[in-house]
């Protein structure tokens, strides 16, 4: 392993952890809800939940970031260079798989260490070695 | 929109702001932190911590109240068990995360960006939530 001094962006990372973490904080304190995007939208999908009308608000607020970022300053990069085919079959997996777990990064590594929670702590080890497993298989075994 | 949905649509708004500004939209600097065993790009960690430190203690506030300011019930996950369901759904997770580098905050919020490879993403996203409902309900009729 060695650092790529040139890739880290410490104070906008650090920075932008707060604003999510305030975010999630919001949530809970005014809305009584977990800010976790895998179980918003998931409830979404459920047409028998009587609770969409915030879910869907959210998901508008996430959406609506990009927008209001560009009002100000010119949007930073995102670059995808995933092919179609792995865009799909990534898909699928987070999705199925977020839902088993009843959570992703934002509802349980961000929320469910936030309130010290030990299945959360497990459910982000797991994601988190996964996603490490994945990339050295993609990358170094494969060199793709 | 009333007062909850307009709430909840503002931390819709400052959490994308907070991916955006930390990187985190953007799938090559997620596969740079996930990249352990090559060149490391340590920021994702410093996000979560970012986001935990603040976290930490207004969650702790949240934990002792049962409603919300807006007068909402305060809803918190009353699961404890660590299962075959929770690590093998966060590993699935975990490996297509890793894929493509997008987990689903950040896929919706290039989406929002009108990024069409985060369209395929976030539609086939749906379409796993889809199948895991499908899945549960076979499997589960009484539910």
């Amino acid at each position: 392993m060695t650092i790529d001094w040139n890739a880290f962006t410490p104070y906008t990372a650090l920075g932008g952890g707060v604003l999510i973490g305030l975010a999630s904080a919001w949530l809970i304190l005014m809305n009584g809800r977990i800010a976790g995007i895998s179980g918003i939208l998931g409830g979404l999908l459920d047409q028998t939940s009587g609770d969409r009308r915030w879910r869907a608000a959210f998901i508008l607020g996430l959406l609506a970031g990009p927008a209001v970022w560009g009002l100000f300053y010119t949007l930073p990069p995102i670059e995808i260079r995933a092919t179609t085919p792995v865009l799909i079959a990534a898909g699928l997996l987070v999705g199925i798989g977020t839902r088993y777990a009843a959570g992703c990064t934002s509802g349980h590594g961000v929320c469910g260490l936030s309130r010290l929670s030990p299945r959360s702590l497990a459910a982000t080890l797991a994601f988190m070695g996964g996603g490490f497993a994945t990339v050295y298989v993609v990358r170094h075994l494969l060199g793709a | 929109m009333n007062k909850l949905s307009l709430s909840a649509f503002a931390a819709g708004l400052v959490f994308s702001l907070g991916l955006l500004l930390s990187g985190m939209a953007n799938p090559e600097k997620v596969l740079g932190f996930l990249d352990l065993f090559g060149n490391w790009d340590p920021s994702l960690a410093l996000v979560m911590g970012g986001a935990i430190a603040v976290g930490l203690p207004l969650f702790t506030i949240a934990k002792k109240r049962t409603t919300s300011i807006l007068g909402a019930p305060i809803q918190l996950p009353s699961k404890r068990d660590i299962d075959r369901r929770l690590i093998l759904g966060s590993l699935a997770f975990g490996i297509g995360w890793g894929l493509a580098g997008f987990c689903p905050g950040p896929g919706i919020v290039a989406a929002g960006a009108l990024k069409s490879g985060a369209f395929v993403f976030v539609l086939s996203m749906i379409g796993g939530m889809w199948a895991f409902r499908w899945l549960e309900k076979r499997h589960r009729p009484a539910n």
